[in-house]
């Protein structure tokens, strides 16, 4: 698995080993591209004064949220609180009327379109799952995988051995290995979220956001998703919106809550349940 | 364990059928205009109407075939490929005009007292520029409509409203007789191409087998698009565009490609079909001639390749005897087709018979 060890901004300086691009550097042809997202404060994602309203209803005002590299945060708040709204300005599907959102430090995610996006390296999981219904588990994350992903390429696109391992092992991971030529169609609803899952690994995004990743799995399930969760943290960084309070607190180093398009509170998930505005919002007075 | 073997038996079983049955298809095809040379009263011989009728069928069968690239696969109904058809088949009909005329101007002009071709009229004397015309005129005018109406992420029952809308748009501009084609009475009395006479038999065997032959050769380029990366990309866009575009990819130029490839085929069909009937007129970008398109398609099977081949094959047939046996029944005829194909075989008769064939 290819892996891009976390930038440390305290250590600026630090020769970066990384088995794909150190090569390249050394004879002075810079890092490829993969490792080329400029995350030198630390930070992989920066909002800034966020704001975006439809037909005069403000679903985001003045939001301010940074993701640092590796990290996992969890968002939650309640309904109407702005969080898929959030989503889709960083996904480019929503642009904000004000405001400023940076991927890595240089990347502009309001002049960005959905694909380019996708392709500078966030992936993003839909709330109802979504894959291609008509296509099997294999050719699911066949075409999710990282690869040229212009037209022309996919005219004459073959798998590689590299490629079809590096599937296979993403099935195995997700126990979907012996489901790989079943129709996606036919899956549950919990192993599609699986192959969602899955379909976001192959792309290999440096920034994943999931909306409720867990809605509708058993509690095994669940409990197999906070693993590998807390396994991907740390290679890649994570923004996960979810409702289960048991599930957020077993996988965030840190819990953001959203209320009426603002940040309301920021900390651990001890820390904010503790916050009496918090509280007053998810209970009412 | 057994019964898997069993399925796959069947199914390869089922192949090997289907592959029998092309094969005879094809071979017959070939023999059509071979017979059709015979000398008259032989026992064997082939009338120059069946001929025709037959090539007109595969001309429309290679459109059912290019509606369901875009269609069955992509999930774009068009309402409008009569349009390109019959685009291709004016390029073609302007060098036949030229043919038929000599030095002088087609006939319709004259009597419209022109005393000079219109500029778009320039060059398509020569063969080779109306078969590049053929081509351009269908692929640039999907590129344009195909490049806006993407981009503007128009889908599902507005892109098909809009292309029935273009497809009209086109008949009422070419009714006329200002726009240089012949208006209502479009272009007919060809009499020679590359110099051979239109009617002989000789040149129809020829036309029918480059006809047959454009038919496979569309079927084997859909075949390999639809097997490689590019054809499961189609069928992701038709499924989840969505998804799609957070996967990285831009749906636009695969659906503009496949757009323009469509109408492309439709214009190669429509040059083919002009010379074998005879005429070309502006009655076949009527909306009604789009529709039954998508009623041959959807009675073939969306999304597979040979069952756009095999609707439009049947109701064609159907229309010729029908028209003849029950002129006045056949439009209700097709409608309640369509609507029993919609409610009990949503898969077409290519799906009809691979449940038959899968227990």
């Amino acid at each position: 698995m290819r892996s891009v060890p976390p930038v440390h901004p305290e250590f600026m300086l630090e020769p970066i080993f990384d088995q794909i691009g150190s090569g390249r550097e050394a004879i002075g042809l810079g890092r490829r591209r993969e490792a080329g997202l400029d995350t030198r404060h630390g930070t992989v994602l920066s909002l800034e004064g966020i704001s975006v309203s439809f037909d005069g209803f403000k679903a985001l005002n003045d939001l301010n949220l940074y993701i640092g590299v590796g990290e996992l945060r969890c968002i939650i708040g309640p309904n109407g609180a702005g969080k898929t709204t959030m989503m889709d300005v960083i996904t480019g599907k929503t642009r904000p009327d004000s405001g400023t959102a940076y991927f890595g430090d240089t990347l502009d995610l309001t002049r960005m379109s959905e694909c380019q996006i996708a392709q500078a390296g966030i992936g993003r999981k839909f709330q109802k799952p979504t894959v291609f219904e008509a296509l099997t588990v294999f050719e699911n994350l066949e075409l999710a995988l990282k690869a040229d992903k212009s037209v022309w390429a996919s005219l004459v696109a073959r798998l590689s051995g590299e490629q079809r391992q590096r599937i296979e092992e993403v099935l195995a991971t997700l126990r979907l290995l012996p489901l790989a030529q079943r129709q996606a169609g036919l899956l549950s609803h919990g192993q599609k979220q699986f192959l969602e899952i899955g379909m976001l690994l192959v792309q290999e995004p440096r920034l994943l956001l999931l909306d409720e990743p867990v809605a509708g799995m058993t509690d095994a399930e669940t409990e197999f998703t906070a693993e590998l969760f807390r396994s991907l943290a740390g290679h890649h960084s994570l923004m996960v919106v979810e409702h289960d309070m048991g599930f957020v607190g077993s996988i965030a180093d840190h819990v953001t809550v959203l209320h009426q398009g603002s940040v309301l509170a920021q900390g651990s998930l001890a820390q904010v349940q503790e916050d009496e505005r918090v509280v007053e919002v998810y209970l009412g007075r | 364990m057994n019964q898997p073997l069993i399925v796959t038996a069947t199914r390869k079983a089922g192949t090997r059928v289907s592959m029998a049955v092309g094969a005879v298809v094809v071979l017959v095809l070939l023999a059509l205009p071979l017979l059709s040379l015979l000398p008259d009263g032989h026992a064997l011989q082939v009338s120059a109407y069946t001929l025709t009728l037959v090539g007109k069928i595969l001309c429309y069968a290679i459109v059912a075939l290019a509606l369901d690239l875009v269609w069955g696969y992509a999930g774009l109904l068009s309402l409008g490929h009569g349009l390109f058809f019959a685009l291709g088949g004016y390029a073609m009909g302007m060098y036949l005009m030229r043919q038929a005329a000599g030095d002088g101007l087609p006939g319709f002009m004259t009597f419209l007292s022109w005393s000079e071709l219109p500029w778009y009229w320039a060059g398509t004397q020569h063969f080779a520029w109306a078969l590049c015309l053929v081509v351009l005129a269908p692929g640039l005018l999907a590129l344009v409509f195909g490049f806006f109406a993407f981009r503007s992420r128009i889908k599902g029952v507005y892109f098909s409203i809009m292309t029935q809308a273009l497809t009209f748009a086109g008949m009422l501009l070419f009714f006329r007789n200002e726009t240089g084609f012949g208006g209502n009475n479009g272009f007919t009395n060809f009499r020679t191409i590359l110099g051979f006479d239109i009617t002989a038999q000789g040149t129809r065997a020829a036309l029918f087998l480059l006809t047959v032959g454009l038919l496979l050769g569309s079927l084997f380029l859909c075949w390999r698009l639809t097997q490689s990366k590019f054809g499961r990309l189609l069928t992701a866009v038709r499924d989840a565009e969505n998804r799609l575009m957070f996967c990285g990819y831009d749906p636009r130029g695969f659906k503009l490609l496949v757009w323009v490839l469509s109408a492309v085929l439709c214009g190669l069909a429509g040059a083919l079909y002009v010379p074998q009937v005879g005429i070309i007129n502006p009655s076949e970008m009527s909306p009604t001639n789009s529709i039954e398109a998508a009623v041959w398609v959807a009675l073939g099977g969306r999304g597979t390749l040979i069952g756009p081949l095999l609707g439009a094959g049947l109701v064609n047939g159907m229309k010729s005897w029908f028209t003849v046996a029950f002129p006045e029944f056949w439009l209700f005829f097709l409608g309640a087709l369509f609507i029993l194909v919609t409610l009990y075989l949503p898969k077409g008769v290519v799906g009809l018979v691979k449940k038959r064939s899968q227990p």
